[in-house]
């Protein structure tokens, strides 16, 4: 066995583009482990608790580190790494300049692009943004980890000129007819939506959509929007926008309560506007987004369907095409058990990649029991790497290790579908509950976020995750509350 | 939606080109080190994008004419023991051996020593006067060095009546600006101050001023770039001034009074040099960038200028201070024998091409001389376009066939250079580092990258102060 290191300075790849890398090269033969990626703090840290013995370099330097079996596999594994590496850039879509736009600003010159998506890393998310606004053009900000005074900055010069930033920290939107970010596939329909949360509005979105109400605009404002530094800068703008759209005829905010002052101006701007305008705020206390959804139905005077579930003993599913796996264990089973006894404490590990999906749960949860819910998704946890719903490597740790806790009674997921997401995520995650639930016996109870259009297609997906043993949820409330329910069921 | 632009993760651009959305995809890499504060400090500036588009229009409206010939003395008022040299400050113990070298043949030109080499004692002393020519309104090729009795080019942009200077240009080989001062050098500035110049005067006195901006238009068109190469230029000043200077000696009695020998020897003279242009394309370069000097919040660079030591750049939002940093070594092709190490770091004000969008920057549609500074034809379009990235508009009238005619990237943004790490692209000639050597190639070269960095600092200190009551925003 024989460790290759080097770094390479004033190399670049995304942190995406350097996982698949890092993939793709650990399966050439003679490959034992090979990591690909910058070398900010955490991913040194990722390669020091691999084992890899990193030279001084600086965050802006790429490491290309790997574990050979022999040192003839060398070559070849360089080689790999030299062909994936091409393959992540350029494609030539904007075939006609033989030189690619190094600037948000340069790019804006040769296109009539109308938007920008902005997902580079946060601290330098403010520069290229503000190349959008001075073109005069909206802007989404995916990034995380962008200050508060930037975002401030950002959204007053928007307001000036009149334009919309979404974000930062925005998960999700979809403006004329397109999905931006993580973004599920939905009919064209006459809810707007303005979104301070991304997969709350993915889950507003997938449970409409699954009662057959289509939504013509969501627009994100980020998670500080309706905050008093703010004060709802992004939210006013995206209501008026909301308002103009001839398509809309019913609008929701879907927001954490907004600071008192901002609330109210909020309100008095809405009352103003010609199109209605509902409100789904959430926190404890309040109605979850499974709440706010048939709310929304019930002001489009539509009937709340059943939202549906997959390998529950009420599955949808099982009555349309019943699934043999789910015939052949019956959800009893999933109550009891097998392979070790009844944790006493009852608890439910809740391991989230959808931050307003993780603090739903941790709501419904309520505070009585010590239950724990962990958000993959958390500014935290994804400095120096990628998204959870892109990269499912940390959740897939964690699953085996709270499995493998005897207090865990009861473990609680979340798989959010849609444009830019895992292209299968069951592929990775129905082996690890498959493995839970033989190793452990432990049930698990996951939500899927996602539509039949999406390209991961949500029955498809759902299915194979309640093969695998899991009961799957549309709602992620629902979910939640059946996870409680069990939890009690195995004190 | 007509399309979206994408900065960052591929993926999300990838799905937006499932969506069958036209996409453009930012190739973002992150910034020099230690640069994302200032840049986003620099980026909030209230002053910034009217700044800049004021500095552009300003440069781009400039039209240069040549209006006069006359001695330093005369229009700079530059005295005996006065000298002026290209590039950013700089003292007699760092001179490179280039610059020493034209400082001491023009000490002895001025007549200040019998021999050159007696002049190194004078200027050691500092009883001698050295000041930058951009200090003066002038650039000068390499050396760039400037006495009381050298001729200047005057340059006038009629509209403001703004002037810039520089002096005639000697040739290629052995020549002072080279830093050589053997006395055929010394004889040929001689002749250039008796005839040269009084002829050139009474012919731009007789066919009023010549445009200079116009002539650069054209030229552009006819393979040059203005730095290195100059031909087509040269020939067409040629054709505007050599019906005067024909005149002159005709009209017996004139003047300045000059017979048919000294016209046809100033003629072939100027024929015989392609670079003869060059020092007019660089004063009608600097009288377009000193348009835009001054304006507060702007992040333009205005001269970029080379001493033999230092590389200096000035922006037009921080005023006279220069950041300098090492000059470096260039890349290219080298005369008869020379290698790399008889050259010396880049020197001379003549990147106030590239500073105005010409030179390296308009490589493009020079392929004349790609191999002589190193590259092929592709190369020379790559650059070209690769300078569009750090420039903040593009010269319409400086149009480049061969890009169907784009303008030349023009005016260099510090925070475009700093967010992409994208060095200005500078053509070159090489002098020998040993003083009195003279030229010894020709090639490619670019600032040191530390510059920008610094030059980027210092308007954020400024932009920090335009935004009372907010903290300067500071990554985590």
């Amino acid at each position: 066995m024989t460790d290759h290191v080097e770094i390479r300075p004033g190399a670049y790849a995304d942190s995406v583009s350097l996982l698949q890398v890092s993939r793709d090269v650990a399966a050439v033969p003679g490959v034992v482990a090979a990591q690909v990626a910058m070398a900010t703090p955490l991913n040194l840290e990722v390669l020091d608790g691999m084992g890899f013995a990193i030279p001084d370099s600086t965050p802006n330097d790429m490491v290309v580190a790997l574990r050979l079996a022999e040192p003839d596999a060398l070559d070849p594994a360089l080689a790999a790494v030299a062909a994936a590496l091409a393959a992540t850039g350029r494609r030539t879509d904007d075939s006609e300049r033989s030189v690619p736009p190094r600037t948000t600003r340069s790019a804006l010159r040769g296109t009539d692009a109308d938007l920008v998506l902005v997902s580079v890393p946060g601290q330098y998310a403010f520069v290229e943004a503000m190349d959008a606004l001075d073109a005069g053009r909206d802007v989404m900000v995916f990034s995380d980890n962008v200050p508060l005074a930037q975002e401030v900055a950002l959204k007053r010069v928007a307001a000036d000129r009149g334009l919309l930033v979404m974000g930062p920290d925005c998960g999700t939107a979809m403006v004329g007819g397109v999905g931006l970010g993580f973004a599920n596939t939905t009919a064209p329909g006459p809810v707007g939506i303005v979104a301070a949360s991304g997969t709350g509005c993915q889950q507003l979105m997938c449970l409409l959509d699954s009662a057959g109400v289509g939504v013509a605009a969501a627009l994100g404002v980020g998670g500080h929007d309706l905050g008093d530094e703010v004060g709802g800068l992004s939210t006013r703008t995206a209501l008026q926008r909301l308002d103009q759209d001839p398509a809309v005829e019913y609008i929701v905010v879907v927001s954490k309560p907004p600071a008192a002052a901002v609330a109210a101006e909020i309100e008095k701007l809405a009352e103003s506007l010609s199109t209605p305008v509902g409100f789904a705020l959430l926190g404890p206390g309040r109605p979850d987004l499974t709440a706010a959804a048939e709310q929304v139905l019930a002001a489009l005077g539509i009937d709340t369907p059943q939202w549906p579930t997959w390998g529950t003993t009420n599955s949808v599913v099982e009555q349309v095409a019943p699934f043999e796996t789910v015939a052949e264990r019956p959800p009893q089973d999933r109550q009891q058990p097998s392979s070790r006894p009844p944790s006493e404490s009852g608890l439910i590990r809740g391991l989230f990649v959808g931050g307003t999906l993780a603090s739903e749960a941790a709501q419904i949860m309520g505070s009585s029991a010590e239950h724990t819910v962990v958000d993959f998704g958390d500014d935290a946890l994804t400095q120096g790497r990628a998204h959870p719903m892109i990269d499912p490597t940390l959740r897939l740790d964690h699953l085996a290790r709270a499995a493998a806790d005897p207090d865990t009674a009861v473990l609680l997921l979340d798989v959010v579908l849609g444009h830019g997401a895992e292209p299968d995520p069951a592929a990775a995650l129905a082996p690890a509950i498959e493995q839970v639930r033989k190793e452990h016996g432990l049930p698990v109870v996951t939500s899927c976020v996602g539509t039949e259009s999406d390209p991961q297609g949500l029955t498809r997906q759902a299915e194979r995750l309640a093969a695998a043993g899991a009961e799957v949820y549309l709602s992620n409330a629902a979910a939640t509350r059946r996870a409680i329910e069990l939890a009690g069921a195995s004190k | 939606m007509s399309g979206i632009v994408t900065a960052g993760a591929d993926l999300f651009a990838q799905a937006l080109t499932d969506q069958a959305v036209p996409v453009t995809r930012v190739d973002w890499q992150p910034p020099m080190p230690g640069t994302a504060d200032d840049l986003i400090a620099v980026a909030a500036d209230p002053l910034r994008t009217d700044a800049n588009e004021k500095a552009a229009a300003a440069m781009l409206a400039v039209q240069a004419t040549l209006v006069d010939v006359a001695p330093a003395s005369e229009v700079l008022g530059l005295e005996r023991g006065q000298f002026l040299h290209a590039g950013p400050p700089i003292e007699w113990e760092r001179a490179s051996g280039p610059l020493r070298g034209a400082l001491m043949g023009a000490a002895a030109l001025e007549g200040l020593v019998a021999d050159p080499e007696e002049a190194a004692g004078l200027f050691g002393a500092g009883d001698l006067s050295l000041e930058p020519c951009h200090h003066h309104g002038t650039v000068g090729p390499m050396a760039g060095v400037v006495s009381p009795s050298m001729w200047m080019f005057v340059l006038e942009d009629q509209a403001s009546g703004r002037r810039t200077y520089c002096s005639l240009n000697e040739g290629l080989g052995k020549v002072l600006r080279y830093g050589a001062y053997s006395p055929d050098v010394l004889e040929r500035l001689r002749w250039m101050s008796s005839t040269l110049g009084p002829l050139l005067a009474t012919a731009v006195q007789r066919v009023g001023p010549v445009d200079v901006t116009g002539i650069l238009a054209q030229m552009l068109q006819m393979g040059d770039e203005a730095h290195n190469r100059n031909r087509a230029g040269t020939l067409m000043l040629l054709r505007d001034l050599a019906p005067a200077l024909v005149e002159t000696a005709v009209e017996s009695g004139f003047d300045a009074g000059f017979n048919n020998r000294e016209v046809a020897q100033a003629l072939s003279f100027i024929g015989g040099n392609d670079h003869f242009f060059l020092n007019l394309a660089m004063p009608a370069c600097k009288l377009a960038l000193d348009a835009a000097r001054d304006i507060p919040g702007s992040t333009m660079v205005v001269a970029m200028a080379r001493n033999g030591t230092d590389f200096g750049i000035q922006v037009s939002g921080t005023g006279d201070e220069w950041f300098t940093g090492p000059a470096q070594l260039a890349d290219g092709l080298f005369l008869g024998d020379y290698g790399p190490e008889d050259a010396n770091p880049d020197i001379g004000d003549s990147a106030i091409t590239e500073t105005a969008g010409i030179g390296g920057f308009a490589m493009a549609t020079a392929p004349a001389i790609v191999r002589f500074v190193g590259g092929t034809v592709p190369d020379a379009l790559a650059t070209t376009r690769r300078m569009h990235e750090i420039t903040l508009t593009e010269n319409s009238r400086w149009a480049i066939p061969v890009l169907d005619f784009a303008g030349t990237p023009t005016g260099i943004d510090v925070t475009a250079v700093c967010r992409t790490g994208i060095l200005p692209q500078i053509n070159t000639g090489m002098a020998g580092k040993q003083a009195g050597v003279g030229q010894v190639g020709a090639g490619l070269v670019t600032p040191p990258a530390e510059i920008f960095p610094k030059a980027l600092a210092a308007l954020a200190q400024q932009s920090a102060t335009r935004l009372p009551g907010t903290e300067r925003t500071v990554a985590p």
